[in-house]
């Protein structure tokens, strides 16, 4: 006999759990991002009403960047598109996970999958796909829903914080540095193969070049260059 | 309120990345031509981000050894090579920034 499967509040729960450890890397990037968008000028309101509408840390920096420089509209969201473009390989992945459920639930999962909640999400499905089929809970997706939420109210809460603080942090501090920091931690894992450095290198020297282009259309060309470029290397090795 | 439009409209788009495969797929595969573009997409976006970030300072094109944000990028770039751990390469890069600052590099 198995165990009875785990209730629907204990998946919650140990959702929400396993999602802690992560927080760690979170709530100091949410204050970073509410602190600048602040700094940055961009009103209290906008600033926290985009982390619960856009709920994605990198293309929000980004955002508020450019909804300073007056950028149109436009530009914007193509480039709020191009920089979560990375979130197709998540839901594809989620997918199959999810087909048994509704519609309502299958938005809700969709609006709470980020980088750091599919992060802990793949290795709970990692862990699952170790046993027999019929070993795995029916209300798994409670569990998702545990690992979403508990990002979701720390990003709220961090993002809050920063932008309360935002006035009183000297500009001296460069603060905006920890986006890039934060990048170059993220990138490494990509390049490990040739075709991922083809990539990386040539949309970052095209960003580079392209600098001078209104709008940041330079980082939107530079990025559609690059995986153009990945897919070439790639196709020239096989 | 003119930014309105253009945040709802960035979230919207957001979210149909998210929900994209969840709710169109559900029984399929993605197409493979996609799943490979797909695998080039951080690499490509996050370096089109990154490098701007450390070699252009306030429009200026700056590859030059008395540029701080080149060289604590650099650091920061070995710490996370070898380490893996996005705060340490978070904290050392800080950390070497405001070292070079210190020492009159601007």
């Amino acid at each position: 006999m198995s165990p009875a499967p785990p209730t629907r509040r204990r998946e919650l729960w140990s959702g929400c759990l396993d999602e802690l450890p992560i927080l760690l890397g979170v709530v100091p990037f949410g204050m970073i991002y509410g602190l600048l968008a602040i700094r940055a000028g961009l009103p209290t309101l906008v600033a926290q009403a985009m982390s619960s509408i856009v709920f994605a840390g990198s293309a929000q920096f980004i955002a508020a960047q450019l909804i300073l420089e007056r950028s149109p509209g436009l530009v914007v969201v193509l480039t709020v598109l191009v920089v979560n473009l990375r979130h197709l390989l998540y839901s594809a992945a989620m997918a199959p996970r999810l087909r048994h459920l509704g519609l309502r639930w299958k938005c809700l999962l969709a609006y709470l999958l980020t980088d750091e909640a599919y992060a802990v999400i793949a290795t709970r499905c990692l862990r699952d796909e170790a046993r027999p089929e019929a070993a795995v809970s029916p209300h798994r997706h409670w569990y998702f829903l545990g690992a979403g939420l508990t990002l979701w109210v720390s990003w709220q809460v961090s993002t809050a914080v920063g932008v309360l603080l935002g006035a009183q942090v000297p500009a001296a501090w460069s603060l905006d540095f920890t986006l890039a920091l934060t990048f170059i931690a993220l990138v490494f894992p990509y390049l490990r193969d040739r075709a991922g450095l083809a990539a990386a290198l040539s949309a970052g020297a095209l960003s580079v070049l392209a600098y001078g282009l209104p709008y940041k259309l330079g980082l939107v060309l530079a990025a559609l260059a690059g995986i153009g470029v990945g897919l070439a290397a790639e196709r020239r090795r096989a | 309120m003119s930014w309105l439009p253009a945040l709802l409209a960035a979230g919207l788009v957001t979210f149909a990345t998210r929900l994209s495969f969840i709710a169109l797929l559900g029984r399929r595969e993605p197409p493979p031509v996609v799943v490979r573009a797909l695998r080039f997409v951080p690499p490509a976006v996050l370096s089109a981000i990154i490098l701007p970030e450390m070699l252009v300072r306030d429009g200026v094109l700056r590859p030059t050894l008395d540029n701080p944000r080149l060289l604590a990028g650099v650091v920061a770039a070995v710490v996370a090579w070898r380490s893996r751990n996005v705060l340490l390469t978070i904290a050392v890069g800080m950390g070497a920034l405001w070292a070079l600052q210190a020492l009159g590099l601007r």
